[in-house]
């Protein structure tokens, strides 16, 4: 693991709104092509985390690096390099699939026939093909999100996001947008994801634990479950995890 | 380039996707056009006049009915009872009071000075202005016509009269509807460009698809740009359709050049367009934006010279004004479509708007925040 390319480089890192520190002291790296877990509880500061790493937000000091650009002063590179899939579902509900997908292929720079080839290659992977027409805002809850991270990694980014990715969607599309996750990493696409499904954590290749603004816990699965003398992940995060202001 | 037509295309679908902007956008100018211009009038008509007759005699009764005559006048009741006559100018029957004394009639035919006495109801101090204007008018022909009977009847010699005869430049007719549609075109395009572009920039950021617009590498200027293109065309159609409505329900004469008219309001949306935008980088929700550009949009239309004359207002309001894009379009279109005024008489109201539009757009981009 520790030959491979870092692919973010986070140290002391802090965010502080007014007296309210959000984000306390981060320091972890993710490394080219892994499946990077984010775990926290409500308003433990994934979010503002991630937000910072995927340049939507300046950090209040410390060295934040994506793709090997500084996340204070080249935010705009880093977006070049990296997809985002935000929390709360943000692809245009009164447009098409199609036109979704176009949209976000000519922002990104692709070419007609790239975005031509893409379109295909992504309606027939997801099975979309009867929906390519559909406003999005007649799509139930579970395509909606497939489609969403389809169009984050739709220009073959070096890192994706996806905060909450998985949030209120039923266990069958779940396993089916997990499986959508390994097929992308395979594709050498670094995949930093925050989830409240400890299930889901136990897919992920390393797994850092938020509480409080403070990363507490940080290393596999197995590793975690051994340091911790339990059998899931879930325990682990009981045991060193309490919600904010509890 | 690529990017921005790409994201021009994604507005233009949504706007057009959108059942009620998609319609509003035309039926807006239509309505607007067919009630506005002939709605707002300065003219007077029918004001009504009570008349407190002491006198009774044929020469008060000849100033009656000289009033009847008039257009503007309408003799709505006679009455002796001054307290009458007060509640009923109180209670906004009335207009005028006029009174005439006892003895006017003697007095006119003795040759002393006859009085009369007009109570206005100035609440409108223009229009109070104007009655009494005519009033006079009225009063001094009925005079003359009787000191032509008397001096005609004394010695027969010449009177010594001053013919003044005036003509009306650029709306001979004195037809406020030309006066007006300019203007209201003016307010058409304020409308579609101040409202809409800022609202749809409000709404993004409202259900969140702003975010993963910010999280793309897209500049703010292409999305800026993109945002007021459609706006732009929108309200450039919106105009020739208000033209066109002018033209054929109201016949309006057009005696400069279409393409100096399209020029100004091009200037002209960029600039609050840019500016509605502008606003929408502060604004957290569309209430909140509706609220300050309404009152932007107000402010700039009372003073732009739409109702009351622009070199009558206080040297402070002129100097508001040099910021006022309303007020440069206003005099730019009825400039251009009443006088036939060429590029070089308007040139100095083009190259403030043009001020104006780089000003608000460069505001509007740089305030625009992608990394908060």
């Amino acid at each position: 693991m520790t030959m491979k390319k870092k692919v973010i480089e986070v140290e002391n890192l802090v965010k502080r709104f007014g007296h309210f520190t959000a984000n306390d002291r981060l320091s972890f790296d993710v490394y080219e092509g892994e499946i990077f877990g984010f775990l926290g509880a409500n308003g433990a500061g994934k979010t503002t985390a991630i937000r910072i790493l995927s340049g939507l937000s300046s950090p209040t000091s410390g060295k934040v690096k994506v793709a090997g650009f500084d996340a204070g002063t080249q935010a705009e590179m880093i977006k070049r390099n990296i997809g985002y899939m935000c929390q709360k579902f943000s692809l245009y509900e009164d447009l098409t699939v199609r036109e979704n997908i176009a949209l976000y292929g000519g922002i990104y720079g692709l070419s007609r026939s790239e975005i031509t080839e893409r379109t295909a290659q992504l309606l027939d992977r997801l099975r979309f093909r009867e929906y390519e027409n559909k406003l999005i805002s007649d799509l139930p809850l579970g395509l909606k999100q497939k489609l969403s991270f389809a169009v984050a990694v739709l220009h073959e980014p070096r890192i994706v996001f996806l905060d909450e990715p998985t949030g209120g969607v039923d266990p069958i599309t779940r396993r089916q947008f997990w499986e959508m996750i390994y097929e992308t990493a395979e594709r050498g696409i670094t995949i930093f994801v925050t989830t409240h499904y400890m299930d889901e954590a136990e897919y992920c290749d390393r797994i850092s634990i938020m509480n409080d603004g403070r990363i507490v816990a940080l290393d596999t699965p197995s590793n975690l479950k051994k340091q911790y003398n339990v059998s899931s992940v879930e325990e682990v995060f009981i045991k060193i995890a309490r919600p904010a202001g509890s | 380039m690529r990017t921005i037509l790409f994201l021009i295309r994604k507005e233009f679908l949504q706007i057009f996707r959108n059942k009620f902007i998609s319609k509003a956008i035309f039926a807006v100018p239509i309505v607007q056009m067919l009630i506005l211009v002939p709605a707002i009038t300065f003219e007077l008509k029918k004001v009504d006049v009570l008349v407190i007759d002491k006198d009774m005699s044929p020469e008060s009764r000849g100033l009656i009915s000289k009033l009847e005559g008039s257009t503007f006048f309408r003799i709505m009741g006679m009455t002796y009872n001054e307290k009458e006559a007060n509640s009923l100018m109180h209670r906004n029957k009335c207009n005028i009071v006029l009174h005439i004394p006892e003895n006017f009639g003697k007095d006119i035919v003795t040759g002393r000075q006859a009085k009369i006495v007009a109570a206005i109801d100035a609440i409108n101090a223009s229009s109070a202005q104007l009655a009494w204007a005519y009033l006079n008018g009225i009063v001094r022909d009925y005079n003359s016509i009787l000191t032509i009977k008397n001096i005609n009847n004394s010695a027969p010699a010449a009177i010594p009269i001053i013919d003044i005869r005036n003509r009306y430049w650029y709306n001979e007719e004195l037809n406020y509807k030309y006066y007006m549609l300019p203007g209201i075109l003016v307010i058409l395009v304020t409308a579609i460009g101040f409202l809409l572009a800022g609202l749809n920039m409000v709404r993004e950021k409202e259900i969140g698809t702003i975010e993963q617009i910010n999280v793309t590498p897209v500049r703010k200027s292409q999305f800026i740009v993109a945002k007021m293109v459609p706006f732009l065309i929108i309200g450039l159609v919106d105009l020739a359709l208000g033209l066109a409505i002018g033209k054929i329900t109201f016949n309006i004469p057009f005696n400069g050049s279409i393409l100096l008219l399209f020029l100004g309001s091009t200037i002209f949306l960029i600039a609050v367009l840019g500016l509605a935008v502008f606003i929408s980088t502060f604004s957290g929700s569309q209430q909140q934006f509706m609220f300050v550009a309404f009152f932007c949009m107000i402010i700039f239309i009372l003073m732009s010279g739409i109702f009351t004359p622009y070199e009558s207002m206080p040297q402070w309001a002129q100097d508001f004004n040099l910021i006022n894009p309303v007020a440069y379009l206003m005099r730019v279109n009825r400039m251009v479509m009443l006088k036939g005024s060429s590029f070089t008489d308007i040139s100095r109201e083009l190259i403030s708007l043009s001020v104006l539009a780089v000003l608000f757009t460069t505001f509007a981009v740089r305030r625009y925040r992608k990394t908060a």
